[in-house]
Order: structure tokens, then C-alpha cells, then sequence
């Protein structure tokens, strides 16, 4: 992440779930999309995603790319969150045993990597189990 | 539309080919291919090739093959859709000379992977960068959530991704042109390294060097040049989305779905009358949900299909992946869509030595990108 605006377009995204909800047909769409994949609308209204839900499916990542190394091993996985949108993220602050699907997890904010020593640090979210 | 054939074939061994670089491999698949077809000429060129920028600080790889080829001002050009470059290359020969535009055409596949810097994050940009890869995903992380979700939803087991690698690379023992040419045991496999839970080393595809070329004609040319040539009887392409999240299934690969409904009606055949299919195993569980959404097995039951031996060469149902796949033959990304339709084209006029699939008249390639949002599929038919 070395481009100090592409990180920044994301913000509202990654710090405060924000999502697009379409007016037309309700879906939702996340990231914000310019037009809705169901209906072809091009009218959406900002909403905040549930920070609440469960787990799909997951993984334990144990080969990753350089700047996730120091983190290694970590678990990812895609959530279903209680609006019934999905996102992939890690999940965190727990034994990598203790994760199975269905289990309940909530969404926090959390530091996601940092470019080298002196580049930016970027943020996001994560999923523990609850 | 045209009739369009494939008169001609070549590719580099598969493997890490330090002492190569990547126009070396390119032009020498290119020469052997149209050695191979006999052509004194080529209209035109399309390279599969999915990130030559990022793999060996080279773009314009198009103009640059043409150059080293010696056929400048043949027009060139780079296909890019991830993994599924070298079957979208394919394609654009294909509808090239359908439409009568051209004649002859060179479609060709190459990927120089062992001169990159970090091959993993090269890979991963294959996904969505800002809501997958941002979080740690990888590409083994991708196909082992849809193996994990699998195993869930269908009780396929460790035993039976497993079975995929054993098969493949028994079938790679016996391809002169394989990166891993060698058996390997199930012990083997569950126990090698874990690379991202379920799926451990040995369910991996390799980074790979390589290239691969054929020469696509229209019949009406090719009877001049050559005797035995295989017909293409289907070419389609579908998309899905780029995140596997975005899906409602993860067990089930609706780019792959689509583009096979449309490849049968195309051809006018069912399943059940392909001899032999090439499918892209970048990781075992893809192998086995591949031949379920191609239409071979029902929906969770391809696991079992590969522990039964119903995918190998005498296993009497549908031969996969004879060339050895992507997990023993190797995966130099762009360059395994040619190398796949390859290995068919040799099966069908019977060149395949000891993996020969008997009486092979009807054969199909299924190539994909990234967790499966991109995927071509293609029929080839020898008369």
C-alpha cells in the first residue's frame, strides 16, 4: 500500500463499514458500487453495515505475502454479517483451534499492515469470535 | 462463423528455466508450433500472459515476441485475464479466423515466474486488491476457503484432495514436458507442508517458467497444409465476480457453469460424449469442483469421483487432466491455457505416448482466473 490516496479513497469503507444501499431494489452493495448488479440502478443511499456475524468458511494462512510475514500465521475468513452482506477478513484475538463455521464473531478496528518502517499504517477491520 | 482447426503445436518444457529468459521461451514454443504446422506465414499473434510487468518488469510483451519472432509487422497482442490468459489468447485466435478476418493465427502463453521478486503478492493481484488481498488472502487462502466450505457442505475429505494430487502427478511421471514428473503417495500429501488450511504443499500448483504456441487455421487453408489437424467445436467464456465473498455459493463456480451450458450447446454435445478433459487444477479442491460444475459428476460428488479412479486414464468415466495438470506439469499462469489445449490436440491425433486416452475423438480445456471469476472452456473434435 504505497500510494498515499488510494489508501485514503478507502476510508470510508474500512474505518466505518460504510456500504451503498441501492433505493430501488434494497441491495447492498459493499464496497459502493456505481450500479446495482440485481436491478441496474444507479440510486444508492450510504448506510453502516452490521458489525455483527458469523463465520462461512475459513482458512489459516501460513505461507503469506512479504508484508504480512511478521503476523503469520493468521486465520482469514468471509462473514457473513446480520444484513446479509459478506466480507473476507481476518479473525483474530483467539486460538487458531477455536475457529469453526457458524460460530458468532463482531467486527473491530484494527491495524491491517504497514508499508516498510516508514511508510503509511493502514487500518481497517477484523473479525473475533464472540 | 468459420470452421477453425488447430494445425500445430509447441511448447518449452515446464519447469525453472534459469538460464532462459522470457523471450527465449516464447519464441522457442513459437518456432516449434509453426515448424509443427508447416505454415510459411502468420497473420496475426495473441499472447496469453498475466503479468509480465510485475513477474520481470516487462510490458508490451505483444510487439516485444513479434520482434524476437521475426514476423514485425505481424500484428500482436497481449490477452491478459488472469490465470485464464492463455485460454482467452485461444479464444481470440479462434474468433479471429472465424469471422474471416484471418487465415492463420499464432496463439500462444508464456510466464517467466522465477524472476520475480515476491511471486505470492504477483499472484494475489488476481483477486480483488482492496477487499481480499488487502486483509492476507492469498491464493492458496482463496481455494482453501471453497475446500473448506466443501468438506462442510459435502463431506468431501483430506483423503480425497489428495487422491487429485496422487492422480495428476501419475499422469505427469509419464509427460516428458512436466516440472514434476514424478509420482508422489498419498502419504505424501497429507503429509506435506500446510500452506493455508486444508490445503497443504503438495495440493499446490507450482511457480513455474514456460510458454506454450499452437497454430489456430480456418479448414479452408488447412487442407493445403496439413493432413491431420483437430477441429475447435466450441469456444466460451464466462465472468463472475472478482470476490469469491460476493458469491452466493463457494462451492460452486458459476463462471465455470455458464461458459460449459454454453460450449455444449455450442459443440451439440453432452458430457457425456468428451473423452478426455484438461481442467485447471491450480489447487486439488479445484480439480474436483471443476468436474462437478463441468457437468461429469453431481453437485459434491467429485471428491468420490477421484477416491473411485473415475478420473484417471483407464478410469472408464472421464479421463482428467492426462498432461498431468497444473499441479505435476506445472503452471506458468499465461501459458497454461495453450498448454492445456495442447495436450488435447495431441491426445485427439494420438501423439500422447504413454498417457494415451483410447479412441479419443472428443476433448475440452476449462481454464480459469483468479478464485474463478474468470473461465474459458473450449471443444476440440478430431474427425
Amino acid at each position: 500500500m504505497k500510494n498515499v490516496a488510494r489508501y485514503h479513497r478507502e476510508i470510508p469503507q474500512r474505518y466505518r463499514l460504510e456500504a451503498g444501499k441501492c433505493t430501488n431494489c434494497g441491495y447492498i452493495a459493499f464496497p459502493p458500487r456505481l450500479i446495482c448488479p440485481k436491478c441496474k440502478s444507479k440510486k444508492f443511499e450510504t448506510i453502516r453495515l452490521s458489525d455483527e456475524g458469523k463465520i462461512l468458511t475459513y482458512t489459516i494462512i501460513r505461507v503469506s505475502a512479504e508484508q504480512f510475514s511478521k503476523q503469520t500465521p493468521f486465520a482469514v475468513g468471509i462473514i457473513e454479517l446480520n444484513d446479509g452482506v459478506r466480507l473476507t477478513t481476518q479473525i483474530v484475538d483467539t486460538d487458531l483451534n477455536n475457529i469453526e463455521i457458524g460460530k458468532k464473531v463482531k467486527i473491530v478496528f484494527r491495524k491491517v499492515q504497514e508499508d516498510g518502517k516508514a511508510g503509511i499504517l493502514c487500518y481497517g477491520y477484523k473479525a473475533v469470535l464472540v | 462463423m468459420r470452421e477453425v482447426v488447430v494445425i500445430g503445436a509447441g511448447m518449452t518444457k515446464f519447469g525453472e528455466l534459469w538460464n532462459k529468459s522470457i523471450r527465449d521461451i516464447f519464441v522457442e514454443a513459437a518456432l516449434k508450433a509453426i515448424e509443427d504446422a508447416g505454415v510459411d506465414y502468420i497473420d496475426s499473434m495473441y499472447i496469453g500472459s498475466m503479468s509480465p510487468g510485475l513477474f520481470t518488469e516487462q510490458e508490451h510483451i505483444g510487439a516485444l515476441m513479434a520482434d524476437y519472432l521475426g514476423i514485425t509487422p505481424v500484428p500482436a497482442t497481449r490477452v491478459e485475464s488472469a490465470c485464464a490468459s492463455g485460454g482467452a489468447a485461444f479464444r481470440q485466435a479462434f474468433l479471429e479466423v472465424a469471422s474471416g478476418a484471418s487465415n492463420i493465427v499464432l496463439a500462444g502463453g508464456v510466464e517467466k515466474m522465477t524472476d520475480a521478486e515476491d511471486v505470492t503478492a504477483a499472484l494475489a493481484t488476481a483477486a480483488d486488491q482492496e477487499y481480499e488481498v488487502y486483509q492476507g488472502i492469498t491464493f492458496p487462502g482463496l481455494y482453501a476457503l471453497i475446500a473448506r466450505a466443501h468438506m462442510h457442505q459435502y463431506g468431501t475429505t483430506r483423503k480425497q484432495l489428495a487422491e487429485v494430487a496422487v492422480k495428476n502427478h501419475r499422469n505427469g511421471a509419464k509427460n516428458p514436458n512436466a516440472q514434476f514428473g514424478f509420482e508422489v503417495t498419498l502419504e505424501n500429501v497429507v503429509n506435506s507442508t500446510m500452506v493455508a488450511d486444508p490445503l497443504r504443499l503438495l495440493d499446490c500448483s507450482p511457480v513455474t517458467d514456460g510458454a506454450a504456441a499452437v497454430i489456430v487455421a480456418s479448414a479452408e487453408v488447412a487442407k493445403n497444409i496439413k493432413k491431420d489437424f483437430v477441429r475447435v467445436i466450441a469456444s466460451a467464456q464466462a465472468s463472475d465476480t472478482i470476490a469469491l465473498h460476493s458469491r452466493e455459493s463457494f462451492t460452486k463456480l458459476g463462471s465455470v457453469v455458464k461458459a460449459a451450458e454454453k460450449a455444449y450447446r455450442m459443440a451439440g454435445i453432452k458430457p457425456k460424449d468428451v473423452n478426455l478433459v484438461e481442467v485447471h487444477d491450480c489447487f486439488t479442491i479445484a480439480e474436483i469442483v471443476v468436474s462437478e460444475d463441468l457437468g461429469f459428476f453431481e453437485k459434491g460428488k467429485g471428491g468420490e469421483a477421484v477416491e473411485q479412479g473415475l478420473t484417471s486414464i483407464e478410469g472408464g468415466k472421464i479421463p482428467i487432466n492426462t498432461s498431468g495438470g497444473l499441479k505435476s506439469k506445472g503452471h506458468p499462469v499465461g501459458a497454461t491455457g495453450i498448454a492445456q489445449i495442447i495436450e488435447v490436440y495431441e491426445q485427439l491425433l494420438g501423439k500422447s505416448g504413454a498417457r494415451q486416452v483410447k479412441n479419443a475423438r472428443i476433448g475440452m480445456t476449462q481454464n480459469m482466473g483468479g478464485s474463478g471469476a474468470s473461465c474459458v472452456i473450449h471443444i476440440l473434435e478430431v474427425k
